[in-house]
């Protein structure tokens, strides 16, 4: 019998000043106190928290090294003693790259960085011409369970969100800039649409807790919709904040809904992995053939 | 014909467009907003998407007539400024103007049009230092797609809060606002010169021309493809052209790269950056 736990998730749906990293902790500090006075077990920020989102030529200038010696990570890690926390910003890795990273900071640790897997660049994106591809993908151990963090278009790609789930993610934490777009008769933007039914989909799909966490604000002409949200194992919405605003949305996870959840469906148990490696074997095989 | 439909949920452009304005001008250390209104709908809706994010008290309404203008401009004009309460001024433009036209009596309508709406550009961007605001834009996205507009001259400001709404979709967002209703039923027109309207210019409507830019522009139609979906060969083409010929007008002037940092190129920046 795996002891009954409930987590207080907190999603910071902030603004961001664009390429000013210290006035953006202050506001980070600022919100993770405030998430810790109202009992919040984790708190998370969104993509690029702490640097805007469509920095072009600024992305070296703000770039850090997740480390304790980090002036920037020196506080954030100090914050992480009393709760724990996901940050967006950019990555200078010993080789000078540059990444669009997710830290999780927990008891003055680093946990986990991810990097970006997917850059988009096409339409108004263009991360790919600033910024390195992220290689690798991991889900890790926290003290609420196993987590995978992905940012964006990580998760418009069906295969990222798949691995963590077979690498052992029950909670899923969703980071985005979405840029909103699509006006039409309908009372939300398309691309408010889109991310919405992705990140419930998700939860449905693999019986998870997603947890996605949306900037708002304006860079020149884009803005940034919000909307963050929670959703539980059965893909039921447990929280959202307000599209456009900035705030701080608190939802309760009960993990004993992993239970419920996966006794009557389980999906997770019934997962066919070595079906699935076989037939990448097999199309990747035909694909590299037909290439010859 | 293909059902285009170009409805847009006007709570939702409200909100965005209040907080484009609010946050592009309030991010660079200001208040207020300075706005030409001119008696037509365009300047109208800039105007009260202005206000809604600034208060009346912070946008001051310019208005600029020229001797030949209409009365009926300048009328309309002062009901957007009644509605809303805004400061406003009255600069005229013929002492600004004139002597520049008077040194070619053949000067043609279309170069005296282009003095004018520049001397309503140098009006506006004094007023700007005056009230301590930023000029807010009043070009729509489908004179921005012709290139129906002036360079330096009506297209210039320091942003633009409905240069992504379809002529029809600002008369639609513009009803939803309130802008009095004279000015959303008359017929669109520059009034650069008496009897001016901007379809007899054009030679079509912003109705037929608003649907066929939606497609080439918004969903990637080849001009082959909106000849299927139903639009005329010739109208097409015209169109076509149209946007090409004038793309000149929607972006910066080339610079002649040199060295290995160039402006526009590899020197890449938003305009908000560091806010």
């Amino acid at each position: 019998m795996i002891k009954s736990m409930k987590i207080k998730v907190a999603l910071a749906q902030i603004n961001t000043y664009l390429g000013d990293v210290s006035r953006n902790l202050e506001k980070h500090l600022c919100l993770i106190e405030d998430a810790k006075r109202q009992g919040a077990d984790l708190i998370l920020f969104p993509e690029l928290s702490l640097t805007g989102y469509v920095l072009q030529d600024l992305a070296s200038s703000v770039a850090l090294s997740p480390r304790p010696e980090d002036p920037v990570f020196g506080r954030l890690l100090e914050a992480s003693r009393a709760i724990d926390l996901v940050v967006g910003f950019v990555e200078e890795d010993s080789r000078r790259r540059f990444f669009i990273a997710a830290a999780y900071l927990s008891q003055g640790q680093v946990l986990h960085i991810h990097h970006k897997l997917y850059l988009p660049t096409y339409g108004l994106f263009d991360e790919g011409r600033f910024f390195a591809w992220g290689d690798s993908i991991s889900a890790f151990d926290t003290r609420f369970g196993r987590i995978g963090m992905l940012i964006c278009e990580d998760f418009w790609h069906a295969s990222p969100p798949y691995l963590l789930w077979l690498d052992g993610a029950d909670i899923f934490l969703f980071m985005s800039a979405s840029p909103g777009r699509g006006l039409s008769a309908a009372p939300k933007l398309e691309s408010a649409r889109w991310v919405e039914q992705l990140v419930q989909a998700y939860a449905n799909l693999f019986t998870a807790f997603v947890a996605h966490a949306n900037r708002v604000g304006f860079e020149d002409g884009l803005n940034f919709w919000g909307g963050s949200a929670v959703f539980d194992p059965d893909g039921v919405l447990l929280a959202q904040a307000a599209y456009f605003e900035e705030g701080l949305t608190l939802a309760e996870l009960d993990l004993n809904q992993l239970h419920r959840t996966r006794a009557r469906l389980p999906l997770l148990r019934d997962e066919r992995t070595a079906l699935v490696q076989r037939e990448l074997d097999r199309i990747l095989r035909r694909a590299s053939q037909a290439n010859r | 014909m293909a059902k285009i439909d170009l409805t847009i949920n006007t709570d939702l452009a409200r909100k965005i467009l209040a907080g484009f304005i609010r946050s592009e001008i309030q991010r660079v250390g200001l208040q207020r907003a300075v706005v030409g209104v001119s008696g037509g709908v365009d300047s109208a809706l800039s105007c009260f998407l202005a206000v809604e994010a600034l208060g009346p008290q912070n946008v001051l309404a310019v208005r600029m007539p020229y001797r030949t203008s209409s009365p009926d401009s300048l009328e309309h004009a002062q009901l957007v400024i009644d509605a809303l309460g805004v400061q406003s001024v009255t600069i005229p433009i013929t002492e600004m103007v004139d002597p520049l036209i008077a040194r070619d009596p053949q000067m043609s309508e279309v170069r005296r049009g282009n003095i004018m709406a520049r001397a309503r550009m140098i009006v506006l961007y004094d007023q700007s230092e005056a009230f301590k605001g930023l000029v807010v834009g009043t070009g729509n996205k489908t004179e921005i797609l012709l290139g129906y507009t002036t360079l330096y001259g009506d297209s210039a400001c320091a942003l633009n809060p409905i240069g992504d709404l379809y002529k029809t979709q600002v008369r639609q967002l513009a009803q939803a606002v309130g802008v009095p209703e004279p000015i959303l039923t008359k017929a669109p027109t520059a009034d650069l010169w008496q009897g001016q309207t901007d379809e007899g210019e054009l030679g079509f409507t912003y109705a037929e021309v608003d649907k066929l830019l939606y497609l080439l522009v918004d969903q990637r139609y080849s001009p082959q493809d909106c000849v299927e979906a139903g639009f005329a060969p010739d109208f097409v083409q015209k169109v076509v052209e149209r946007m090409r010929r004038n793309h000149f007008k929607r972006v910066l002037p080339p610079i002649a790269k040199l060295t290995n940092r160039t402006v526009g190129y590899d020197f890449l920046y938003l305009r908000d950056w560091g806010t």
